[in-house]
């Protein structure tokens, strides 16, 4: 009974849908307020009806309803509850109904804080919003039904992928689709600023803080997968370009130009048109991102559905959407002018330059990812594109990048002079290229430019960074969030560059063969293989082995890399074991029983890895201070401060 | 709008830039759609080469089968396992050429003996002879990524087509009606026809 209310509930928010979509646009379109005032309402009530299906479904799963076919292909009898919880967003149908009920909240989120738009503006982006949802609606409803029941009702379901059961798994979709589809706020301001002519520095005040979140989410989303690739795959590896991982990072880059471009239209009234097409493509390539995941279109280890039905009718979708606001914008384009003037040396070409770094470096990634599908197209054979292309075009983008990070911050608005900051950035940039380019002699007596350029890049970055936070603090005793957000995730930056390059010139792989009691040594850590013992957890029984690790005559961890067999499949899958510390980690992973009791098994030395991750964080806490600032949340709560004074007019920061 | 022409005004052209690149990124999407079916088949580098060596124990008599036993006539060789669901979706089309006189030899791929003799026994055996590669080492010189795999083998040994998945799908019937065709076989072509 509840999954078809479920199936119900999702077909009347699919009706709510479509009057979200199209009456506020009439009423806005003739400025009729009794249509506008429509829009609020079918946005809260699409969350309830969507919420109340999500709700279904996650009770099917939780209560091992094996008669809903989704259910019964994802989960088993010995499922712990949160791998429940989180398997309904494990797979195709699920993750859709996670999409739409994001972009539900999304919208619901954006109608309650919109209180200080414009009326007509507010009814153009709910009712855009609300058209996306009528399109992923269709897509379950026609396609992709999460209800569908089974008869006869097996006794038990087939667990869900034991990759999958892990506490990573368990957020990274999630955290992932509040990015996606944040941006498809960002985009409903784009489309309806084009489709109301006008688009100005309070347009980009408004668009501001919604964009920055989603890239918050997004830049810890594909933080969470790469850290629970690195947790799960047992290969030591946390980024492998493959098409599904290039397809958020591609909206991130993007996004991340957009975040930037958004400032300087809001501050100098700036690169509007850039903004409003960096709106647009950041949230199609969420879309193209989401169309090449389950269409089968790409070779990929990720593909979640590749079912060519499908993707006719995601390619559709992708087609109008995209299609049609960029007909729009080639229509109404022509009122989007960018008045604001600025010389060669400033901070306006300094974020110039930023837009087209991360549009080149999002189309290098675009590029390789779609080259095997359009030599495909052309019959000239069958290639793929990996590590080699990426990480070259990559490691040469950044180099300008890095550059720009250090001084384009400092720049004035409008115009400024070389001469008055040459002297600091040069020293630090000196500075920087000397320890970087020092630092890998010392480490392994000889010169390498690629790993000495990275840590001089990170340096260089950082250095910059903290000089001009204890400038502006020595200039005044309050930082504002905004500010200190900006700071915050220019660092993380370079501490993620840092991580990279440490991690990618000086990490250490060995596959050995070891008996129990045997030892072997790596980067100075003697990894002392102790033997194996049967371990059981909830769902699984594993072979774990235990290592001791010691380092100059003293024990500093131990590892449990284990072998599991989980119930429902025959196939082994490994877990590894990490010891882990702000430094560096030491990872084991064990693969086959060989005669006499020895296993074969994997160990690294990984330096400075964890940087990586912690910078992401660190440029996601960076986003999060940005929106919390108080211009912001007095722009909420203007209303109830009538008498204040800062709340009439906000001036550029 | 008025008619301001101001320099800061975009041209047409580049109003409508956007749209058109993705225009052209659509038409490739849309061709990519259309050859989903074939995204994961890898071209086999065998096409007009020698068939590889190999020499391994037959599966329901005493001796052995090598490269050597495919000379002399055109022949198919078949690569299928009793836990390959599509096999039996070919096997129909497979019983039937070997019924018409198509010498077929079977390649038993990475499977347990008892399985595959039952399956025989419950579906028929259209083979001259089964080779039986149980851990999979001859196959992968014959390029062998899955099952089913047929191979067209001409009289001198050498590989003139591979078709991927089951024998009987449009694309393989097409593939091997050309090859059979090119190199002479009418036959075989003809046989190959009646399948479609």
């Amino acid at each position: 009974m509840i999954p078809e209310l479920g199936h119900f509930a999702l077909i009347i928010a699919f009706a709510i849908a479509i009057v979200q979509s199209v009456v506020p646009i009439i009423g806005a379109a003739k400025n009729d307020t009794a249509l506008i005032s429509m829009a609020r309402p079918t946005a809260l009530a699409q969350f309830l009806f969507v919420g109340i299906s999500y709700a279904a479904l996650t009770h099917a799963f939780i209560v091992h309803d094996f008669s809903v076919q989704y259910v019964a292909n994802h989960s088993n009898l010995v499922q712990p509850l949160i791998y429940r919880i989180s398997g309904v967003w494990g797979s195709h149908e699920g993750s859709l109904l996670l999409w739409a009920l994001i972009l539900a909240a999304w919208t619901v989120a954006v109608a309650v804080y919109s209180r200080n738009l414009p009326e007509i503006l507010m009814a153009r982006v709910l009712a855009v919003m609300g058209m996306i949802s009528t399109g992923f609606l269709a897509f379950m409803l026609f396609t992709s039904n999460p209800f569908t029941r089974i008869f006869p009702a097996p006794l038990d379901g087939n667990e869900l992928n034991p990759l999958l059961q892990d506490p990573g798994l368990a957020i990274h979709p999630p955290m992932l689709y509040m990015g996606y589809v944040g941006f498809s706020v960002a985009f409903a301001f784009a489309v309806a600023a084009l489709l109301g002519g006008k688009l100005d520095a309070t347009w980009a005040r408004w668009s501001r803080p919604w964009t920055t979140i989603a890239w918050s989410f997004l830049t810890l989303g594909i933080a969470l997968g790469s850290w629970w690739a690195y947790n799960e795959l047992g290969w030591g590896g946390w980024w492998f370009w493959d098409p599904v991982e290039n397809a958020s990072f591609m909206p991130w880059l993007v996004g991340t130009a957009l975040i930037h471009s958004l400032a300087s239209t809001e501050k100098r009234g700036v690169f509007k048109s850039w903004t409003v097409l960096l709106a647009i493509t950041a949230f199609s390539l969420s879309l193209f991102g989401t169309f090449i995941v389950r269409s089968g279109v790409l070779v990929s280890v990720h593909a979640f559905a590749t079912d060519p039905t499908r993707g006719v009718f995601i390619l559709g979708f992708l087609i109008v959407v995209v299609g049609g606001s960029l007909a729009l914008y080639a229509w109404r384009s022509a009122s989007v002018v960018s008045y604001g003037r600025f010389t060669w040396f400033s901070r306006e070409s300094a974020l110039l330059l930023n837009n087209i770094i991360f549009l080149t470096a999002a189309g290098a990634v675009f590029v390789g990812t779609m080259y095997p599908l359009v030599i495909d197209a052309f019959g000239a054979g069958k290639i793929s594109v990996g590590r080699p292309y990426f990480d070259t075009m990559f490691s040469l983008i950044s180099i300008p990048l890095l550059l720009l990070l250090g001084i384009g911050p400092v720049v004035r608005w409008k115009g400024d002079n070389w001469s008055r900051i040459a002297k600091n950035v040069s020293i630090m940039l000196i500075a920087s290229l000397v320890i970087g380019l020092l630092l890998p002699f010392f480490i392994e007596d000889q010169l390498n430019i690629a790993t000495g350029l990275g840590l001089a890049g990170a340096l260089f970055v950082a250095l910059t960074t903290l000089k001009d936070l204890l400038s502006r603090m020595r200039q005044s005793a309050r930082i504002p969030l905004a500010y200190a957000g900006m700071i915050m995730a220019h660092f993380g930056v370079a501490v993620f560059v840092a991580g990279v390059t440490v991690t990618v010139s000086y990490d250490v792989e060995k596959d050995l063969r070891m008996e129990p009691g045997s030892s072997y040594d790596i980067a100075g850590y003697e990894f002392r293989f102790q033997g194996t013992r049967k371990v059981k957890g909830e769902n699984y029984i594993a072979d774990e082995a235990v290592i001791e690790v010691w380092s100059d005559g003293e024990k500093t961890g131990e590892l449990f890399p284990q072998k599991r067999v989980y119930s429902g499949k025959d196939n082994p899958m490994t877990d590894a074991s990490i010891d882990k510390t702000f430094f560096r980690d030491l990872y084991a992973a064990i693969g086959e029983e060989l005669e006499d009791g020895a296993w074969s098994m994997r160990v690294y030395y990984k330096p400075l890895v964890r940087w990586i991750w912690l910078g992401s964080l660190l440029m996601t806490i960076g986003g999060v201070l940005a929106v919390s600032d108080r211009r912001y949340r007095q722009a909420v709560t203007s209303r109830s401060r009538q008498g204040d004074d800062k709340a009439s007019v906000m001036t550029s920061a | 709008m008025d008619n301001n022409q101001n320099a800061d005004q975009p041209s047409v052209i580049r109003r409508l830039m956007p749209l058109m690149i993705f225009a052209v990124l659509a038409v490739f999407l849309v061709i990519g759609l259309n050859n989903v079916e074939t995204v994961r088949d890898v071209p086999s580098p065998l096409i007009n080469k020698p068939a590889p060596q190999f020499d391994l124990p037959l599966l329901l008599q005493e001796g052995r089968l090598t490269d050597q036993d495919l000379l002399g006539h055109v022949t198919l060789v078949n690569v299928w396992a009793s836990w390959c669901f599509a096999c039996r979706q070919e096997h129909e089309a497979v019983k039937h050429l070997a019924r018409n006189g198509v010498r077929i030899i079977g390649l038993n791929y990475k499977d347990e003996t008892e399985d595959a003799k039952n399956w025989l026994a419950r579906l028929g055996n259209p083979y001259s002879a089964i080779a039986v590669d149980y851990d999979g080492r001859s196959a992968i010189d014959w390029g062998v990524y899955g099952a089913p795999e047929t191979f067209l083998v001409d009289e001198q040994g050498f590989v003139l087509y591979k078709a991927i998945g089951p024998i009987n799908s449009p694309k393989n019937i097409e593939g091997l009606l050309e090859a059979a065709n090119k190199s002479g076989y009418i036959e075989l072509a003809e046989l190959l026809s009646r399948l479609k």
